[in-house]
């Protein structure tokens, strides 16, 4: 490619292919079933697993298998303007997808008529909440002992104008809008398989671009999952994010 | 929200226990708090943020100040809320959606015991009478639940107010342009208070009560004590914990026991609040 666009450099002088430095922990909610955190830059998210449990209202239980609910919110301090405690349309539809990719690795056929509840929140924001909470509610799952086929891994990638990014900051994904602009694409894969449990993009690619992405946000899967199963391996039982 | 179960065994054993060796089951003695720690920078993104842990029990808690118009009734005043969500990753027993009595309850006497101690200065709010006044809000997430979930969200509430950063106003663009980190809220250090929650567990009165020990509670007394030049004085109080009457003998014991209490550990919740 001749033209190599305005974004030439980050802000925080990572390359365009680097995660940001990343922390992850198993254990960290002692009341819960399971519970992990993941961080990600500034970026922090908390997810806690509470089930197993019998789930009422009996019509919504299903005699085949366990439902999964994923429940994801900002806290009000997250963001720079307090966001009112509750749902919105937003957090709603991030509920909704996180609940798609997880139950796209979780087998809960052994435990019909109940229900897994996945809390997700986030203390602090800086981009790429969705993904984070994600990778923090695998642990959880994982730590929670519940059957999964694979584990996941999420990542933000992006392209700022012309140039290809991974792990987008709040620059990145909300601040830059020159030339060809921000698009921001949250990427779920699967450990083993490789395969995409959430896709989302929002704003303009070209066909070639895409596949870049996808091959870019393997490679940062890889490096996340390094953490995640080290996390794992180490259950703190003591209480951090 | 669903009822926390305990076997009828355990709730003698805690009562029995406490009636004859004057102890309780994990070794403390009825005034004992738990261990109390306290870390900061949760949030970047806001004022302050903080995480408060009694033991086991554990509360995320953020201060924010943003531009508002003043209420007619108080033209020369900003204005305060406190908001606390009994989240349901922190207990088995909290549900999703709108906040119920228990955490309305939580939040409103928390916030009368900071109104009400004179340490947040409302006129010290005020940006321009009538036109432009600072309000500040305070949010609580419970995270875990392992009893005395009201005394970890008072204290985190006062320390966050206590480190929070201002603001800087713009007058001509009339916007917010980042916080000032050399300057805090207006307060008056000198009225700090806090509050202390103390229950009846068979003939005894405890403090800093575990969930199994909540789960056997006869009825809650919250108090909100601030300094009155080495006095203590009382700024808010609540009888919680359902019916159940405190007779005065009772109540003799909760003033001294608060009175005793908030000597041992105003000091250091004082250090806690302004680091």
């Amino acid at each position: 490619m001749a033209d190599k666009g305005i974004y030439t450099k980050r802000n925080d002088g990572r390359k365009m292919d680097e995660v940001r430095p990343m922390t992850a922990k198993v254990g960290i909610v002692p009341s819960a079933d399971g519970s992990a955190s993941f961080q990600t830059g500034k970026t922090k998210a908390i997810a806690v697993v509470r089930g197993p449990r019998t789930l009422h209202p009996q019509h919504m239980q299903n005699a085949q298998k366990g439902v999964l609910r994923v429940n994801y919110g900002m806290m009000p301090f997250s963001v720079e303007d307090r966001i009112r405690p509750g749902p919105n349309r937003r957090s709603e539809e991030i509920s909704k997808v996180t609940e798609w990719a997880l139950n796209s690795v979780l087998d809960l056929s052994g435990f019909p008529n109940t229900v897994v509840d996945v809390f997700v929140q986030i203390p602090q924001a800086d981009a790429g909440t969705r993904v984070a909470g994600i990778n923090a509610a695998a642990m959880a799952l994982a730590h929670a002992g519940l059957p999964m086929k694979q584990m996941v891994s999420a990542i933000g990638v992006g392209k700022i104008d012309k140039t290809l990014v991974v792990d987008l900051d709040k620059y990145e994904d909300s601040e830059f809008h020159d030339e060809e602009g921000s698009t921001d694409i949250p990427i779920v894969l699967t450990s083993r398989t490789k395969e995409i449990a959430l896709l989302q993009l929002d704003g303009k690619i070209s066909i070639p671009e895409f596949k870049a992405v996808i091959e870019l946000g393997k490679k940062a899967c890889d490096d996340i999952l390094k953490v995640q199963m080290d996390a794992l391996k180490n259950v703190t039982g003591e209480s951090n994010e | 929200m669903s009822k926390y179960i305990m076997p009828n065994l355990q709730k003698d054993k805690i009562e029995s226990y406490l009636n004859k060796e004057g102890k309780r089951l994990d070794g403390r003695t009825p005034e004992e708090y738990r261990e109390i720690t306290v870390e900061d920078g949760i949030s970047k993104n806001s004022a302050s943020a903080v995480r408060v842990k009694i033991g086991k029990t554990e509360v995320l808690c953020g201060v924010h100040v943003a531009l508002a118009t003043p209420y007619p009734d108080s033209p020369g005043e900003g204005t305060f809320m406190t908001n606390a969500e009994l989240h349901p990753m922190a207990s088995q027993q909290f549900d999703i959606g709108r906040p119920g009595i228990n955490a309305i309850e939580m939040s409103r006497v928390i916030d009368r015991g900071i109104r009400e101690s004179g340490f947040l200065d409302f006129k010290g709010l005020c940006i321009k009478e009538g036109e432009k006044i600072w309000q500040v809000f305070v949010d609580i997430t419970a995270i875990n639940d392992d009893g005395n979930l009201f005394d970890a969200a008072g204290l985190a509430a006062i320390i966050a107010l206590g480190r929070a950063r201002m603001p800087i106003y713009n007058e001509k663009e009339d916007k917010v342009e980042g916080y000032d980190d050399k300057k805090g809220l207006p307060l008056d250090k000198d009225v700090l208070s806090f509050s202390m929650t103390f229950h009846k567990i068979g003939d005894k009165i405890v403090a800093d009560v575990s969930k199994d020990e909540e789960a056997v509670s006869k009825l809650r007394v919250t108090i909100a004590i601030g300094d009155n030049k080495g006095e203590p004085r009382i700024t808010a109080m609540q009888k919680g914990g359902g019916a159940g009457t405190i007779n005065s003998e009772d109540m003799e014991t909760i003033l001294k026991l608060a009175e005793s209490k908030w000597s041992e550990m105003f000091p250091k919740v004082k250090e806690y609040v302004f680091g």
